[in-house]
């Protein structure tokens, strides 16, 4: 069976594009996002929605958004529009659905429940469609483990902060209020092999704010991050490129293991000290990043 | 679809399309269309709300729509959101994509 969505690949941004914004959606593919997510939940007014779901619907059968990772989030289902979401955006060809205030494994076991029905019915192969999980709440955060082993089709988990902070009865700061949320979000998402994305920086006119939130989430372990403004993609994906000197390293060390393996040998070192596989797992990792980078920058 | 009262979707925004949609007991659909791309795209965009009223069984109906450079599924978005709205409807024929 042909998936929509690929697992595992690069996902430094995830932008939103507000999904009544018709010009926003036309143009969302030439900012250079790893993946654009459509929004039909916070951005959309209530009065709205039905408009666009029907705009998105029609967006996705129709653009060529290229090699781009293409996301919509859905509203809740507990709002009763999700399922109306799903309906819409299932057959239309989404990758992947991203379900928003995902408190328990149950909410992502139910929406997957919609959305295998949703296949069946337009003969979609079950299992084509990929789902991501928004954790914004206490609850959430404390079951992430569960919620990123709830199925096979999810990619990743994400950190939506701002209903997050409002449930534990504080507000957005220097980041220390996300300490607990993050760490637990990114070790529930290695724990199940998938992917874990940071919140929003919201302050777009906050650039030494924004790098430094990056650049902690990158050395916490994330692979990237929700943005809200195209500006901060540039800078975004500027950090995650490992730096030339890192990327030597890492073709030496896979020199020095092709080598080792030439001679027959299980033992590789390098300048006089021995290769861990934990050190060649994290050159490959490097590798992998800096030729995924490469090849997004030529699409 | 039957129509039962006047709905608009959309905006005036670039890129966008306002369209208000009258039902009508007779004389198909009576469509006004303003563009600023009149001249480019005018009878392409003419075709597409045509099209659309047509695919949602909407035969008699008073159009007005507002183009401010939409595209082709800009169009067929608004369209089919207004008359939904004007049918008072919320199902809708959603079809596999490419």
């Amino acid at each position: 069976m042909e998936k929509r969505y690929v697992k595992d690949r690069l996902r430094r941004s995830m932008m939103f594009v507000p999904g009544n914004n018709p010009g926003m959606i036309a143009d969302s593919r030439i900012y250079g996002a790893d993946s654009i997510m459509f929004d039909l939940e916070d951005s959309v007014a209530y009065t709205e929605k039905d408009a666009a779901r029907l705009l998105v619907y029609n967006a996705l059968k129709t653009l060529d958004f290229g090699k781009k990772e293409i996301v919509v989030r859905i509203n809740d289902l507990a709002s009763g529009l999700g399922v109306k979401d799903l309906e819409a955006i299932v057959p239309a060809g989404v990758h992947v659905v991203r379900l928003p205030k995902t408190d328990s494994a149950q909410d992502v076991i139910d929406c997957e429940r919609e959305i295998v029905r949703i296949e069946e019915k337009h003969g979609i192969p079950v299992g084509s469609t990929g789902m991501m999980a928004a954790i914004e709440s206490a609850n959430g955060v404390l079951n992430a483990r569960e919620i990123a082993h709830a199925s096979d089709r999810l990619i990743g988990i994400a950190l939506g902060a701002e209903d997050y902070v409002t449930d534990l009865k504080t507000t957005r700061a220097d980041g220390i209020e996300l300490l607990f949320a993050r760490s637990m979000i990114l070790n529930a998402a290695r724990s199940a092999g998938i992917a874990a994305l940071d919140t929003v920086y919201s302050d777009v006119n906050n650039e030494e704010g924004f790098l430094a939130e990056v650049e902690l989430i990158r050395k916490l372990g994330f692979d990237g991050k929700s943005v809200i403004n195209p500006r901060q993609i540039g800078s975004l994906h500027r950090a995650f490129i490992p730096s030339e000197k890192d990327l030597q390293k890492a073709y030496a060390i896979m020199d020095a293991i092709a080598e080792a393996n030439a001679r027959g040998s299980g033992v590789a070192s390098l300048k006089g000290k021995m290769i861990d596989r934990p050190v060649v797992i994290r050159a490959q990792r490097l590798i992998a990043l800096a030729e995924a980078d490469s090849a997004a920058e030529e699409e | 679809m039957e129509l039962k009262q006047t709905a608009m979707a959309g905006t005036m925004e670039s890129s966008d399309i306002m369209v208000t949609i009258e039902p009508k007991s007779e004389g198909g659909i009576e469509l006004e269309l303003t563009s600023s791309v009149m001249q480019q795209f005018g009878r392409r965009i003419e075709e597409v709300i045509r099209e659309t009223l047509q695919g949602l069984g909407v035969e008699n109906a008073a159009v007005n729509a507002v183009d401010k450079g939409a595209l082709d599924c800009t169009v067929r978005a608004r369209v089919s959101a207004a008359a939904l709205r004007a049918a008072g409807q919320e199902e809708y024929p959603w079809e596999v994509g490419q």
